[in-house]
């Protein structure tokens, strides 16, 4: 029928219009069949050339996976996923060469550039408005789809001893310690998706930061959906030795689709001694349009463990895309007097449902945490914080701190928090805070009363309210993080 | 008849828990460029609203009567038009924004008005050296800026906060709602100073004020009398000075 035709297409255009990095990207690509089985996993393990202990760990996990049932738990709501009705596997044909940018297909590196990815330095630096001097180099490795295609600043890294880079390389060239971490914060069968990753997993990236050794810049993996149908599947490792630190930025965009999106990445965090790992996300995937259709489904594993005495991962994130997120970013602080943070903005709008928090698992002594979460709903999304503060019998000393805040935009969005909270030592101190607020009318009126727009007016209250977590975010990221909150509540007031 | 500012039978009302609740009840006011009139009278009689409405807060239904701005249809306009169009109010009760720095919630308000009066917007730098110019003159401390907006602020720092966002937005048309309340003298000549700096031809003010004292800095044109949603009352300078010695009550007596 014309009419629902019409419908469509200015359904279309409206999310065209809103969702700014929706574009796809014309390359030949090696594909697998639709479909999730043995065969397939081998293939994948084939086609990345991996030793066999590679494949054998990828088959258990498979295994795992097919005697686990999905997670129904979670506040979100979505049809039944179809694992059989995606692809697992997906390639750029023409393979560039990792040494150099002239060697990367000009499609990929055009990509890049609609998606503002600083891939080298000059663009790296395009707009943003930081003293000279203060800056620090960022290295960037892309993962364009399945397969991680430029790494740069690699020399940099070389010299100080830290090793970046994807996670199939290292699985070849660095196995002794592949196999030593991998899989050790995050079991492959950890949880539904985790086992799913663990069997099929295709990229991601890899650091090593040897003792003593202050990464020299911070390091930053863009991740990127492209082809039709592909689940995506990244495994990301980062081990950081004894006095050694690293800053690491994960950024995430996708083009349109018609179809739900999955994504279920990985990432495990390793901290020794006195080390310090700073893990920063702005993610904004497709969300699905006005009635949110399309989207992408990001269900995530995120979790680091505070191995050594003093050691320290921090999670900063914000998240304003996907139509449904499952995440909890967690921290097991085992060293004694190891410390974990969680600072989270997560942006729901039209009909987005995002579930996630943290998990602080206090074992050692004197280990501390702090927790803030800015929760913001408008349109008739819903948002969920679900934190969970766990504190072991040895913990003596334990301390928390939890800050929940929630804003409202409009009457038909719905923010929850569910804090849990189990403490098994007498000694801990444990505190929770929690609001709920709305954007007043005063608040509204005296802004626009100065001149500014509504969205304007909404867009720094906003960014006021977030402000907390915003200051724990990179420079780089911190400028694109408030456009991006911005950009994210359009057309949510008024 | 001056094309700057007219109000004519306006009538306003305000939906209070669901009962309509009439506050402005016909109020006639004319201001010519160049010239600063007072509204004063008892608490409760409508000089905020008065306010509120010609800033354009949307609660407030008008239900009757004209406003035009240089012989623009005030009351069809947004409240960001019509600060782009150069008309200020100093709130009564500023409001805070928590989080919200003051200098960034400054510099973003004073692109928008230029970006909207086709002027070119100020980069930080420059912008930066010409708040602090402007917060030194109102005597505010440096770090007010960097403060969040009005978090925190002692009512006098908010008031001088509302002047120095006067300043730096070079409105036309200013409304100073009560910002004389709770100041001390000092800081009273340091505001009226800012009003004054800002006194061209082409700037008019509508100081509501309870003081005489305010007006000896400001040297008003006209003063008007404001009871029960309606300016009942209207003359020179005298008239505030004999209002500040007797009273309302003679002037609500006479007209009542
Ligand atoms: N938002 C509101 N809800 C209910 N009543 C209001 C509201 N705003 C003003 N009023 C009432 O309108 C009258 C005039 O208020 P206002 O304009 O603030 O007076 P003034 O500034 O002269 O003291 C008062 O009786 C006040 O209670
Ligand atoms: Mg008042």
């Amino acid at each position: 029928m014309p009419a629902v035709t019409q419908t469509r297409e200015a359904v279309e255009k409206l999310g065209q219009s809103t969702y700014k990095w929706g574009f796809e990207t014309d390359i030949e690509m090696d594909m697998a069949p639709k479909g999730l089985n043995e065969d397939i996993i081998r293939l994948i393990s084939s086609r990345k050339e991996e030793p066999e202990w590679m494949l054998e760990w990828r088959l258990a996990a498979y295994k795992t996976w097919q005697a686990m049932t999905e997670p129904k738990w979670a506040k979100v709501g979505y049809p039944p996923i179809d694992y059989q009705d995606a692809h697992y596997y997906a390639a750029p044909l023409k393979k560039p060469g990792p040494k150099s940018l002239d060697e990367v297909d000009p499609e990929l590196l055009r990509t890049y550039e609609k998606l503002g990815i600083p891939l080298h330095e000059q663009a790296m630096l395009a707009g943003v408005e930081v003293p000279e001097g203060e800056r620090m180099p960022v290295a960037v490795d892309a993962v364009f789809d399945s397969v991680s295609v430029a790494t740069t600043f690699r020399k940099t890294l070389e010299e100080a001893g830290v090793i970046f880079c994807p996670i199939s390389e290292a699985v070849k060239e660095h196995p002794d310690l592949v196999r030593k971490y991998l899989g050790t914060v995050v079991p492959a069968g950890d949880n539904f998706f985790s086992a799913l990753n663990s069997a099929v997993f295709t990229d991601g990236s890899f650091v090593y930061v040897p003792k003593g050794v202050r990464c020299p810049m911070e390091l930053s993996t863009y991740f990127r959906i492209n082809a039709k149908n592909t689940g995506q599947f990244e495994r990301t490792l980062i081990v950081v030795e004894e006095g050694a630190s690293v800053s690491y930025l994960e950024g995430c965009t996708a083009p349109m689709r018609d179809e739900n999106q999955l994504h279920a990445a990985v990432v495990e965090l390793v901290a020794m001694d006195d080390a310090s790992i700073k893990y920063s996300t702005v993610q904004n995937w497709y969300p699905g349009d006005e009635d949110g259709r399309g989207g992408i489904y990001n269900f995530v594993t995120k979790r680091g463990i505070c191995r050594g005495a003093r050691s320290k991962i921090s999670w900063t994130q914000v998240e304003t895309g996907s139509a449904i997120t499952w995440k909890y970013p967690s921290c097991i602080l085992q060293g004694e007097g190891s410390v974990g943070e969680f600072y989270s903005v997560a942006v729901t709008n039209n009909r987005q449902q995002a579930d996630t928090g943290t998990k602080m698992i206090h074992l050692g002594r004197n280990t501390r945490s702090t927790i803030i979460a800015k929760t913001i709903s408008a349109g008739r999304s819903d948002s969920t914080y679900r934190g969970l503060v766990r504190v072991q019998p040895k913990a003596s000393g334990a301390r928390n701190f939890t800050q929940c805040d929630s804003l409202l935009i409009g009457d038909q969005c719905g923010a929850h928090t569910v804090p849990y909270i189990e403490s098994r030592n007498m000694n801990a101190r444990i505190e929770h805070e929690a609001t709920t607020s709305k954007i007043s009318e005063d608040q509204l009126f005296y802004c626009r009363q100065r001149g500014l727009s509504e969205e304007d007016a909404v867009g720094l209250i906003v960014n006021g309210f977030c402000r907390d977590v915003l200051k724990e975010l990179p420079m780089e990221f911190a400028v694109e993080a408030q456009k991006l909150l911005q950009i994210s509540l359009e057309g949510s007031v008024g | 008849m001056s094309q700057f500012l007219e109000i004519s039978g306006l009538c306003a009302q305000i939906d209070a828990d669901g009962q309509e609740k009439q506050i402005l009840r016909g109020v006639d006011l004319s201001i010519p460029p160049g010239e600063v009139h007072v509204i004063m009278g008892p608490n409760g009689s409508g000089k905020s609203t008065l306010s509120y409405v010609l800033a354009g807060r949307e609660d407030y239904e008008v239900t009757a009567g004209t406003a035009t701005f240089h012989g623009q249809n005030l009351l069809a306009m947004e409240p960001e038009e019509r600060a782009a169009a150069g008309l200020f109010l100093a709130f009564q009760s500023p409001i805070e924004l928590p989080g919200v720095n003051n200098a960034n919630f400054l510099r973003t308000a004073v692109n928008a008005v230029r970006r909207a009066r086709g002027l070119e917007e100020l980069d930080a730098v420059a912008f930066l050296k010409m708040a602090r110019e402007a917060a030194k003159a109102l005597s505010m401390a440096p770090d007010m800026l960097k403060r969040n907006v009005n978090v925190g602020f002692s009512g006098g720092e908010k008031k001088r906060n509302e002047v120095l966002q006067m300043t730096l937005l070079q409105p036309t048309f200013a409304i100073l709602d009560e910002t004389d309340s709770g100041l001390d003298v000092d800081a009273l000549r340091i505001v009226a100073e800012g009003v004054n700096r800002l006194r061209a031809p082409t700037f008019s003010a509508l100081v509501i004020t309870h003081h005489q004292k305010l007006l000896d800095y400001l040297v008003p044109d006209r003063i008007h009398v404001m009871a029960r949603g309606r300016i009942i009352l209207s003359g020179g300078p005298e008239l505030a000075r004999q209002i500040d010695q007797e009273g309302y009550t003679k002037f609500l007596a006479e007209v009542a």
